[in-house]
């Protein structure tokens, strides 16, 4: 089968690789239909992420048509078409139970601080990704979920990661009505971040970041102020000198270690790698948000150290609020919320790619030509 | 061992305060039910996997994709005899992920296949919209070749 396949930072290829085989009684083989690269990825693509072995797949937000399940796989049949969640949880550990799904224990042997990711190097349990013909999808009988007849699958295929991350994000920010929130990042994780704060009741969402095209965009779709980081000479001042000088109730991290925005960042994170990626973003939240006030973060940071005033979480009395998102937990509402149409993730869907042009695809998308927000890849 | 044997309940004041809504936790932690969790069957290794020594024992499933090998697979080996907590967990990774590129491009090249780097790093986007930062980048290469060339050239002399 076609299978994307890295070959060392900023470079990936498209290769012939062996077909997945079931591996466990709950695994199960999809044949993927559509496939995302998300800004997660970025940061494998970037040689970010320690333990990225060359000759992997990426890729965790895919849907497609079940093609063999293993014998403990009973809720499933040939043939469905499944929208898989791009945590790999088990839904029996003592985190699964508590709906901690992306935290599950049983799914990442290389590691305990994270969970089992499709497709996110052997730092996520070293599973083959979903930019691939074909996919082994362990756990089956929990993740994939039947993509209902009325529903759009571009809009199931961002209910695999990018919908509910920013719906999380807005939750776990514990938005109350009347709140001030602010979006760091007009990534797709950021744009539906501000998105759901609605949902919550907020009263002002202000989303900051330096791309013009990503800001006109979530200006439109979210409903909300931006203001481009570029043309401001201290981000923080500027937000507090729009919250009455006291800063937002609630700070979203949308961006992770691939921040640029402050050149010591930038230099120690991402060119030197001496912190796990660039935390310009966080530090900027946790510096303008209110005292006693919360800092949800969903961006993503290596598993080393980052430079952030902790000394400042300390003395606001900040609470954060973190996590990959529990992607299982969500979906039922979400569902929802898109069958009712109140949210319309593919609307975000900016390009799509034929397999055979993944590396452009990543180029694109990670050096944010063409004005591109989400690039699905069409198999 | 410090482990002092102690019947709480004659402890003075032992959970007069204690106030289960102030849990922080999100999705709140459920406390009342004991929530123990069970083991999945285990999958069965058919190739080398390196696992965490903050585990016990392999998590009922993982990825079998590319097991360590070469001076790369003997770094990670390395690296997974610390936590996840220590630099000696990271760096060795970190660096085992740079020198195993280069194990590869020799791989490639001994099977035949010459990388198309400029294929492979999205050159055809960059000539369609970041012609600039392409030419720039074309020409740090043929610099950085060019003084390679010349260095050896002496080293050879
Ligand atoms: N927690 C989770 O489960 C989860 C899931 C998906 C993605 N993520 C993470 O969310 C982050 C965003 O993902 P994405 O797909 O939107 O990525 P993206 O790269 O498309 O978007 C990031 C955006 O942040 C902007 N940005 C850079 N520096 C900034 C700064 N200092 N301040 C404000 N904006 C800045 C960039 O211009 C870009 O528009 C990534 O770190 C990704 O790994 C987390
Ligand atoms: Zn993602
Ligand atoms: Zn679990």
């Amino acid at each position: 089968m076609k299978a994307m396949n890295y070959r060392g930072p900023f470079r990936i290829r498209i290769d012939e690789k062996p077909m997945p085989e079931i591996l466990h009684p709950r695994d199960a083989i999809v044949q993927v239909t559509r496939a995302c690269i998300c800004g997660s990825d970025l940061h494998l693509y970037h040689g970010m992420v320690p333990d990225t072995r060359i000759g992997s797949t990426f890729g965790h937000e895919f849907i497609g048509i079940v093609r063999e399940l293993g014998s403990e796989v009973t809720n499933l049949k040939v043939g469905d078409k499944v929208l898989v969640p791009f945590n790999i949880a088990c839904g029996q550990c003592v985190f699964c139970l508590q709906g901690l799904y992306a935290n599950c224990h049983e799914a990442n042997t290389m590691a305990t601080a994270g969970g089992g990711i499709f497709g996110y190097s052997h730092l996520a349990g070293g599973y083959d990704g979903g930019q691939a013909e074909y996919i082994r999808v362990p756990y089956a009988d929990v993740g994939p979920t039947v993509i209902p007849e009325d529903m759009d699958e571009e809009d199931a295929l961002l209910l695999t990661d990018v919908l509910p991350t920013g719906y999380q994000a807005a939750e776990m920010g514990g938005i109350q009505k009347g709140d001030t929130v602010v979006v760091f990042g007009a990534g797709p994780v950021g744009i539906m971040a501000a998105r759901c704060a609605w949902l919550f009741g907020a009263e002002r969402v202000i989303v900051i970041d330096h791309l013009e095209y990503r800001l006109d965009f979530v200006k439109n779709y979210a409903n909300c102020e931006v203001y481009n980081f570029k043309s401001l000479e201290d981000p923080v001042l500027f937000i507090k000198h729009i919250t009455n000088w006291l800063g937002a109730d609630v700070c979203i991290d949308a961006v992770g270690s691939d921040a640029c925005g402050n050149a010591m960042q930038t230099i120690t994170g991402k060119k030197l790698l001496l912190q796990a990626g660039a935390a310009t973003a966080l530090h900027w939240a946790i510096n303008s948000v209110k005292k006693g006030g919360i800092v949800s973060i969903v961006g993503v940071y290596g598993p080393t150290d980052n430079l952030v005033p902790i000394g400042n979480v300390l003395n606001k009395g900040i609470t954060i609020r973190a996590n990959q998102t529990s992607v299982k937990r969500l979906l039922p509402k979400l569902m929802k919320h898109v069958q009712d149409g109140i949210l319309s993730p593919k609307d975000i869907i900016t390009h799509r790619f034929a397999l055979e042009d993944l590396p452009d695809a990543y180029r694109i998308f990670s050096s944010k030509l063409d004005e591109c927000i989400k690039p699905v890849i069409v198999l | 061992m410090n482990l002092v044997s102690k019947n709480l309940n004659t402890l003075e004041g032992w959970g007069i305060d204690a106030n289960p809504e102030n849990d922080p936790t999100y999705p709140m932690r459920d406390r009342d039910n004991n929530v123990t969790g069970t083991r999945p069957t285990q999958q069965i290794a058919r190739v080398e996997v390196l696992q965490s020594i903050e585990r016990p024992h392999y998590t009922a499933v993982f990825g079998e994709t590319i097991p360590p090998s070469g001076l790369s697979g003997q770094l990670r080996r390395y690296a997974f005899q610390h936590s996840e907590s220590r630099y000696r967990h990271w760096l060795p990774l970190l660096l085992a992920d740079r020198i195993q590129e280069y194990e590869e491009i020799i791989n490639d090249v001994k099977k035949g296949k010459i990388p198309n780097f400029y294929a492979e790093t999205g050159g055809k986007a960059m000539w369609r919209y970041d012609k600039p930062a392409l030419i720039k980048k074309v020409a740090c290469v043929a610099i950085g070749a060019f003084i390679i060339s010349c260095a050896f050239k002496r080293l050879l002399k």
